[in-house]
């Protein structure tokens, strides 16, 4: 813990595909509707969050070879998503998923520095990598990414990204139409990186953006996903939303940033968060419950307990008890286009009997328990309190905000909890600043070295 | 037929199509790459009740030269991603129609289908793509996936160069082949949110698309549900055989560049020829007419113009399409006798964004709209009922029996 009292960092996360997003309310708006993102980043921007964050989707997921349809399905494209944001907010920093898989550094570096531009410094990109066939069949290369260079293919596109976006001078445009000089001199943007992803050099055709480089985001929490947002990441968007558990995860990555000769300062941890507010503290309790029946309906219980037991379950009766039968570790995970969730499914499946047994659970009433619950609940006081607790305690330099609702979901945070959050000296009452990285406290972009042939040479991923 | 109102599309590209058009007054080189220029270029169009606005782009930097970057200073270098401005336009604009160039080339089929259908929802209607090729070396070094020969277009084509362009264009209809499917993929109605079940899609209204060819494969189905206009508006620029074919395999508007009114007919002879060669069925494609205007109170005023920007660019510029330096009665008049042989619309480069466009919204259009040949509102509407062409249903949509 610092003497100084933290600033809490906030930003809003638009809810997704999977059964935390919840379709059946009848508040549910559209998850495609152009409005729905509008709604959610004006409602983040009233709030003064530091920014909007929209995930990716490359592939439908699928469950036994079929097509998964409980939960949402569909998004739109990313980028396309975000620069139409930029339209219609000022301050709110506009950040995207977006896959290093199926992306090339030229094109991508292009679109993020224009969203930059077209923003006036609010971009922001959060570097994934897949490397399964599945999401490969939709495009021109395939699943070609071995699982063990998922790091390194990550690590060299922040890195070719980085170097295009160095590659334009401040003053590389001077538009004197008196002089005729359009540039200084001739021709700008030139690069060349050559690596194990990457083989490319000509020149970029993107001015530097008012950010220099737009604001890297990570997710990885293995030790190799810790090193290499350590090395290069602004953020981190977390899985820790425990404080225990959340302080040891922040101070582990903290820990590295020395190797990197970067301050403690330079990268922000920020776990997504679900908050459930109430009028007292019995009342969201209550609705609590409530979401998370309607997060894991009948069939969703089902279809959660198949991703442990990796086998059809459909017969059995989700208010009934958990099945005789192991799960099946076998063969190949049924789920496809996700993440695989449980490390050890025997170990798993014997505490889910045990839980169930001595609290008397349904197949339903077991995966509400078990499956990931609500971060903050209580009234909109306790939950300032809590959070700004959360931060201080150095559990985070802040959240990712997840609501389960589309597109209202963060109306109550805004209006009833950022008024005490701004009354604790912790967020905004204002924006002070015009770009993200400005939000976020971190300083200009650096650039990286200008050799004029700069050989990949960064060890590999660990 | 004749006497049909015409479509008008206006181009976008830096500060205009001459390359000197960013020392005149009346252009903002300073503003390039700001939001509030592309803001007032977008609501500038949609004055002038276009039916859609195209923006230009490509992977590599704009030069003189054919084999790479050249050594100018006193031209506009860089630009940002076509598609990313035509999606911050959307949400400023209600009716204009936004058509970005996207380089199938080099982009991802899935991503171009992706992005185009979300401009589509996020203009409610309105998106287009033009795909263009891309055959330059330098543009493929950036990309690192494949290499390209250097190709000098000015020298006669040598039998390897012909394969590779024919085979980029083959490549290119394939990527429209596969955003079409993709668009296709989810039925309407696809999303049920049905209680009682549990479901929130009926997925056997969703649809692998198992696009196999010689270039990539994709499975599908779209991860974006089917957008507005079912078919987002697919526009393509053709000089010469091969592109007016790969036109006629995938386009709905075709641009070509007649010379004058005399040059009309063997355009669009050189379209249905295409059309018929390559077997299209259904809608025909609608062609519009494609060209340069550098627009003043006189005749003589407007030559002068352009002689001036040629100076300051030190050469008579020359381009793929006719400049027409002319004023704006003139040029509706001539738009008009050009429609007379079988165009239904004429897309218009201002040589200077700035007053070549001001003078397209505030005299060309009122002309044409004098005449009776140019809509004095916008209707509602999708941007493909616009030009004339209905929503068609998914290809995948269930026939009753």
């Amino acid at each position: 813990m610092t003497d100084r009292t933290k600033q809490i960092i906030l930003a809003a996360y638009f809810p997704g595909v999977n059964n935390t997003t919840v379709w059946s309310d009848p508040r549910s708006g559209s998850n495609i509707d152009f409005s729905s993102f509008v709604h959610l980043a004006q409602t983040a921007e009233r709030g003064k969050l530091d920014f909007f964050f929209l995930a990716e989707g490359l592939r439908l997921r699928e469950q036994g070879g079929r097509i998964h349809d409980l939960d949402t399905v569909g998004r739109p494209d990313t980028m396309t998503v975000l620069t139409a944001l930029a339209a219609v907010t000022t301050h709110l920093g506009l950040a995207g998923t977006l896959n290093a898989t199926f992306r090339e550094p030229y094109e991508h570096a292009r679109q993020l520095a224009t969203l930059d531009h077209l923003s006036g410094g609010r971009a922001a990109w959060n570097v994934v990598t897949s490397s399964d066939a599945f999401t490969g069949e939709n495009f021109r290369r395939g699943g070609f990414l071995p699982y063990e260079d998922r790091y390194e293919r990550a690590r060299e596109m922040v890195e070719a990204a980085r170097l295009l976006w160095d590659s334009w001078a401040d003053d590389a445009i001077e538009a004197d139409p008196t002089s005729g000089r359009f540039l200084r001199r001739p021709p700008p943007g030139a690069f060349s990186h050559h690596g194990p992803q990457f083989d490319i050099e000509g020149h970029f055709n993107v001015p530097r953006s008012p950010q220099g480089h737009p604001v890297i985001l990570q997710a990885g929490d293995s030790d190799g996903g810790r090193e290499l947002a350590a090395q290069t990441a602004d953020c981190i968007f977390s899985r820790h939303s425990r404080l225990d558990d959340a302080q040891r995860f922040y101070e582990n990555v903290k820990a590295r940033l020395t190797t990197y000769g970067r301050e403690r300062d330079e990268l922000k941890i920020l776990p997504a968060v679900s908050i459930v507010l109430g009028d007292t503290a019995d009342d969201a309790a209550e609705q609590a419950r409530h979401v998370r029946r309607q997060q894991v309906s009948p069939q969703t219980a089902i279809l959660l307990l198949e991703q442990l037991w990796n086998r059809d379950l459909s017969a059995y009766d989700p208010e009934g008890p958990l099945p005789e039968v192991d799960p099946d570790v076998s063969s190949d995970s049924i789920i496809k286009g996700r993440t695989r969730m449980f490390a050890d499914p025997l170990k798993t499946a014997a505490q889910w009997r045990e839980l169930a047994e001595a609290k008397h659970l349904s197949i339903r009433d077991l995966i509400i328990e078990t499956t990931a619950g609500h971060t903050f609940v209580g009234t909109p006081g306790h939950v300032a309190q809590a959070m700004d607790d959360f931060v201080q305690r150095d559990g985070s330099d802040g959240f990712v905000l997840a609501p389960y609702l589309t597109p209202g979901g963060l109306d109550a945070f805004v209006d009833d909890v950022v008024p005490l959050l701004q009354e604790r000296s912790v967020l905004r009452t204002e924006y002070t600043t015009t770009t993200l990285r400005g939000h976020l406290g971190l300083g200009p972009a650096r650039r990286w070295p200008t050799t004029a042939d700069r050989s990949f040479s960064a060890a590999g991923g660990s | 037929m004749t006497d049909a109102p015409l479509h008008l599309a206006v181009a976008l590209d830096g500060t205009g199509f001459h390359p000197a058009s960013w020392r005149d007054p009346s252009a903002r080189p300073t503003e390039l790459f700001t939001p509030r220029y592309w803001a007032d270029l977008a609501r500038t169009a949609e004055r002038g009740l276009a039916d859609f606005l195209t923006i230009e782009d490509s992977f590599s930097l704009q030069t003189t030269s054919w084999s790479g970057p050249d050594d100018r200073i006193d031209q506009v270098r860089g630009r940002l991603d076509a598609l990313s401005i035509a999606s911050f336009m959307a949400p400023l604009t209600e009716h204009v129609g936004l058509v970005p160039t996207i380089t199938p080339t080099h982009t991802e089929p899935f991503h171009i289908a992706s992005g185009v259908s979300t401009l589509d929802y996020v203009s409610r209607g309105r998106a287009g793509w033009r795909p263009q090729i891309s055959t330059r070396r330098v543009e493929a070094a950036h990309v690192g996936r494949r290499e390209f020969p250097v190709i000098d277009p000015t020298a006669p084509a040598t039998p390897e160069v012909t394969a590779l362009v024919a085979d980029l264009f083959d490549e290119a209809a394939d990527a429209v082949e596969v955003a079409r499917r993709l668009w296709d993929s989810w039925e309407d109605g696809a999303v049920i949110r049905d209680q009682a079940t549990g479901r929130f899609v009926d997925r056997d209204k969703l649809h692998y698309v198992d696009f196999e060819g010689r270039f990539f494969s994709v499975k599908g189905p779209s991860i974006v549900p089917r957008p507005p206009q079912g078919q987002p508006l697919v526009v393509s620029l053709a000089h010469s055989r091969v592109p007016f074919e790969f036109a006629a395999r995938t386009a709905d508007v075709v641009l070509v560049t007649p010379r004058d009114v005399d040059d009309v007919p063997r355009w669009v002879e050189g379209v249905r020829t295409a059309e018929r060669t390559v077997g299209r069925t259904g809608e025909p494609l609608r062609i519009f007419g494609d060209v340069v205007v550098v627009l003043d109170d006189t005749v003589d005023a407007a030559r002068a113009r352009r002689a001036a920007l040629d100076e300051a660019d030190g050469g008579r510029w020359k381009t793929d399409c006719q400049v027409l330096a002319t004023t704006p009665d003139e040029l509706a008049a001539e738009l008009m006798a050009w429609a007379a042989h079988g165009l239904v619309g004429f897309r218009l480069r201002p040589a200077v964004i700035g007053r070549d466009l001001d003078a397209i919204v505030d005299g060309v259009v009122p002309a044409l709209q004098r005449a009776g040949r140019f809509r004095t509102a916008y209707e509602p509407g999708l941007l493909r009922e616009r030009i004339g062409l209905a929503r068609p249903l998914s290809r995948y949509a269930a026939t009753a029996p």
